[in-house]
């Protein structure tokens, strides 16, 4: 009998495999490790996938594939063409569509017999706990601090497992917390970096392949789980190195006095996250106060005027290939030993790709003693949006 | 103690790009001491300001949290890798 979308067909204590999912599902059913009995405890699972990004995609692909009963999403996003990179879910067609809208057809092309429940929502500390409690495992792949906590502490809190996967450039990192007995996010890390210490995966970049090698590592480690089969990847961490093509695995434990998991725990409830980690704000206003700027458009006038003004590109050098304002380019790290190259008696005007790096370069050459010195405000991407659009955004 | 340092991408741009570096090293103190002196814009990436490495970066030597060792007090020995394991958040924006 096919299972209807949305809603299950036959009672889950009775739920048996139809002609039709014997033949999808027959390479599951024919290996002892999953078989029939497996199949099924797929097929009654409930998995709930935060961010239907670049790491969502694969998995997405595979939990859908293999006959995961309900996978739930959770994302506020629209595709945009930087997505396309890596985000595999997603065809060109989908640009500019909320994610969860093109993932949800995408999966249901994939596989119609499962239920796909999309929640176009930023998860918060007053939503997270009623979300989570309608699923049995939690698969996180996000990209930011306060929800990588908020996360866990929500798992942790409901007592489910956290299939975790985050990577950078090259770089990823995957493990299971909160596995029964297992340490969870905060006790491999208690507390979150300081913001702009880390980079982001925006600033920083990644190659498109290794959220879909970490996202799968995350589906397998899901998959298993729900199979009951061999070793969870809990209490280790797996760190993969996709330049030296390197898999290394570390020891994590479970931390005795972890303020949330730990044996006399102090947080009870959710909190406010980005408070926590110290960007309640921050992220919506890149440019702290107190740097002075200049709007593309002002500095525009300003340049139609014949006014001398000095543009300094403080981005890297294969970002300057990409697109630039005929900038004097020394990226930011080079600042220190290369500020002899700058003029203070001349108005200068820094530049980077949204603003951030350059508020940090206007802050250090105003500790200098450059008085005469602009931040340009939303970076070379507000130039391209406001003044010409044939820049290149990247 | 001839003993490994494995820098993360994440912070190689503060280590000379560098991947690994070697250095002859006692405890594992001794090693990223003479690694902060080597690469000065290491240090506040992984101390604070009054000396404690941060708390979202981890060391390990082989795969071993050095928390649960003997800290930076820890003895190495040769051949021993040290590896610095900082909080990465990437995923989707959300």
């Amino acid at each position: 009998m096919p299972i209807i979308t949305g809603t299950p067909a036959v009672p889950e204590t009775e739920r048996t495999l139809s002609k039709q999912e014997i033949q999808r599902y027959s390479r599951h059913l024919i290996m002892p490790e999953v078989g029939m009995e497996g199949q099924l405890k797929l097929a009654k699972a409930k998995v709930l996938m935060i961010g239907a990004g670049g790491l969502g995609a694969p998995l997405g692909l595979y939990l859908a594939a293999a006959g995961v009963g309900r996978l739930g999403v959770v994302d506020f996003d629209v595709v945009d063409y930087t997505n396309l990179q890596r985000q595999i879910t997603f065809s060109t067609n989908d640009v500019g569509r909320p994610k969860i809208q093109a993932a949800k057809e995408r999966l249901a092309g994939v596989n119609p017999q499962i239920r796909i429940d999309t929640y176009e929502t930023r998860l918060t500390s007053s939503n997270a706990l009623d979300l989570f409690r309608e699923y049995d495992i939690v698969v996180d792949g996000t990209d930011n601090f306060p929800t990588r906590y908020l996360v866990n502490d929500a798992c942790v809190l409901l007592n489910k497992p956290n299939v975790y996967g985050s990577i950078f450039r090259f770089e990823g990192q995957t493990t299971v917390f909160h596995y029964p007995g297992g340490p969870c996010y905060r006790c491999l890390y208690p507390e979150p970096p300081p913001p702009g210490l880390v980079p982001s995966c925006a600033e920083g970049g990644v190659l498109g392949v290794l959220p879909g090698i970490v996202g799968s590592l995350q589906a397998m480690e899901t998959i298993k789980l729900i199979l009951g089969i061999g070793e969870p990847l809990a209490g280790r961490l797996l760190l993969f190195d996709a330049l030296g093509m390197r898999f290394r695995e570390l020891r994590l434990r479970r931390n005795p006095s972890c303020p949330v998991c730990g044996d006399h725990p102090t947080i009870h409830e959710l909190i406010d996250y980005e408070e926590f980690c110290g960007i309640r704000g921050e992220e919506f206003v890149p440019v702290s106060t107190g740097i002075p700027e200049i709007t593309p458009t002002e500095l525009k006038a300003r340049l139609d005027r014949g006014d001398d003004l000095f543009i300094l590109d403080v981005r890297e050098p294969h970002e300057f290939q990409i697109c630039h304002l005929n900038g004097h380019l020394i990226p930011l790290g080079d600042l220190p030993k290369r500020v002899s190259e700058l003029d203070s008696s001349r108005e200068i005007v820094a530049h980077c790709r949204s603003g951030k790096r350059s508020a940090d370069a206007v802050k250090f050459l105003q500790q200098a003693g450059f008085r005469k010195i602009w931040n340009l405000k939303g970076g070379i991407l507000a130039w391209s949006d406001e003044v010409d659009p044939s820049v290149p955004e990247y | 103690m001839a003993v490994k340092l494995e820098i993360p991408t994440a912070l190689r741009q503060f280590a000379g790009k560098q991947a690994t570096v070697e250095f002859n090293a006692a405890t594992v103190g001794d090693a990223l001491k003479q690694l902060t002196g080597t690469y000065a814009d290491l240090r506040r990436h992984l101390y604070t300001d009054d000396g404690r490495i941060r708390s979202f970066v981890n060391i390990y030597l082989n795969d071993e949290d050095i928390r649960y060792l003997q800290k930076e007090q820890t003895p190495t020995k040769d051949g021993d890798t040290i590896s610095i394991v900082p909080s990465i958040a990437g995923g989707a924006r959300i």
